[in-house]
């Protein structure tokens, strides 16, 4: 594995490898030094043409604890915001000796572009680009799932059977389609609940149920309900009548989180709207994975980068 | 390429139960005895070698396994492997005595990663290796405290341990 871009090329051996991976990294957070030696000589450059506090800093220590060098490059007040194209900025950053490139960008395919331009050699993750995806969050998500179930046992599983509930802006959020590529693959049932307005074209022929409303998707008892955030900044059209109706019609109230089955998991990418897409008494219960998947975050990343980084490529068999 | 069997079955359990004897023997003191087996037959022959020394003196070893994957100095000129679990008994292995225990000692490079992979778990008192091969050609300062068998082998020829429970028999054997 040279790149992670999108988890719609990784098979079910290649993702439930990271997962084990990422077992072994997390791990290592018991350990009287945190510290593993894997990447040290590496250099690990975190290109952020978005903001993400939370995403940079669960990459900048996921390289750390692997004893890489990392650099941050924040597009804002930089030679981007004079001009610099993409490429110039990436060529760059190798000439300084990046090893990887972890890119967030706005535009979908950015960092597709990055891996296979031809422009540079390192290896890239996609840490969110667009409405396209966003494979870390997807494989932490998958990761808290896989820990919640089987526990200590989880190594070398899959989800096989496990009904996910994914609510919210389909149209566009990443998270929602990386998550949907790589649940698949590791066998769960996926149902996704969204307004109309908010279901991307061509949702018909993703491997998931789509449901309208949120009480059809409950209805099927899952093993967990993954809220994603209303992201207001995209809320430029009027995708529904006022946030009050959508809390209403699509949000995990308080009422519904009283009737969900008592072992289903809830879960949120973060950052949350308390009272717009999920009550507080659901995001506070122990049901809630919330922090959990910001600990696990830092792990799935350590063992992406190491993947990707400490050794020679693979010869292709 | 035929592989030449140098040790059966019960060749190697006679080899781990004098292993344990020399262990117990060498022990000073009371202080606890870790045994600490590197992935992933070292990990076989770590519970195998706690079980007999439980058997001679119950409750004084303890078993866990070590992965050195992250800590080998030739991470970076081969592909990447996964790592295998460490599991490190929950008292600490601060103050204990701590035997690595591997299937065959050749350069000496994977002992290194583990001293280096034990440094991060904690202090034990003293650091001791078992193998069930030495085979020779150290290319680094390291040699082994127990020995199963000396195996005199040249560089061009292989040496397979194999282990009924990773491999389903137990045999040692030499190949060209």
């Amino acid at each position: 594995m040279k790149h992670l871009l999108t988890t719609r090329d990784l098979d079910r051996e290649a993702a439930v490898r990271i997962l084990d991976v990422a077992e072994e990294m997390a791990a290592t957070a018991d350990r009287e030094v945190k510290k593993l030696p894997a990447l040290r000589g590496k250099t690990v450059v975190n290109l952020f043409f978005e903001d993400s506090t939370r995403t940079r800093l669960s990459f900048e220590s996921a390289a750390k604890r692997l004893s890489a060098d990392v650099i941050t490059f924040s597009a804002k007040g930089s030679s981007v915001s004079k001009g610099e194209s993409l490429k110039d900025t990436a060529q760059t950053l190798v000439a300084m000796g990046a090893d990887a490139i972890v890119v967030r960008h706005p535009a979908s395919g950015a960092a597709h572009r990055l891996a296979h331009a031809g422009w540079i050699d390192a290896s890239i993750v996609n840490a969110g680009d667009g409405t396209h995806e966003h494979p870390t969050q997807a494989l932490l998500d998958a990761f808290t799932l896989r820990r919640r179930i089987h526990g200590a046992d989880a190594r070398g599983r899959a989800l096989d059977g496990t009904r996910v509930v994914i609510v919210g802006d389909i149209l566009h959020s990443r998270v929602a389609r990386s998550n949907v590529w790589l649940l698949a693959t590791l066998g769960a049932e996926v149902h996704l609940v969204a307004p109309r307005t908010l279901q991307p074209a061509g949702i018909d022929e993703w491997p998931v149920t789509v449901h309208a409303l949120l009480d059809d998707a409950l209805a099927t008892e899952p093993h967990a309900v993954m809220m994603l955030r209303i992201q207001r900044e995209r809320m430029v059209d009027a995708y529904f009548p006022s946030e009050r109706e959508y809390g209403r019609m699509w949000g995990l109230t308080a009422e519904r989180f009283a009737a969900l089955p008592a072992d289903t998991m809830v879960m949120h990418p973060g950052p949350m709207n308390r009272g717009l897409e999920i009550a507080s008494v659901a995001a506070d219960s122990t049901r809630s994975t919330v922090l959990e998947q910001v600990t696990n975050g830092v792990s799935i990343r350590m063992a992406v980068l190491y993947l990707l980084v400490a050794g020679v490529e693979e010869e292709r068999a | 390429m035929s592989a030449r069997p140098v040790l059966h079955s019960d060749d190697i359990a006679r080899a781990l139960r004098r292993i344990a004897h020399e262990i117990l023997e060498a022990r000073r003191g009371d202080g606890r005895l870790v045994f600490l087996g590197i992935p992933t037959r070292g990990t076989a022959l770590a519970e195998r070698l706690g079980r007999i020394v439980d058997e001679i003196e119950p409750g004084v070893a303890e078993i866990g396994s070590l992965d050195v994957t992250m800590h080998r100095d030739d991470l970076g000129r081969s592909a990447t492997r996964a790592p295998a679990p460490t599991r490190i008994p929950a008292a600490g292995i601060d103050g204990s005595t701590v035997v690595l225990v591997d299937d065959v000692l050749y350069s000496g490079r994977t002992v290194r990663a583990a001293l280096d992979a034990l440094a991060d778990h904690g202090r034990p008192r003293a650091v001791r290796l078992a193998v069930l091969v030495d085979r020779g050609h150290r290319e680094l300062p390291i040699r082994a405290d127990f020995v199963g068998k000396n195996l005199p082998s040249s560089t061009s020829e292989r040496v397979f341990v194999r282990l009924s429970e990773v491999d389903g028999v137990d045999e040692v054997a030499i190949s060209q």
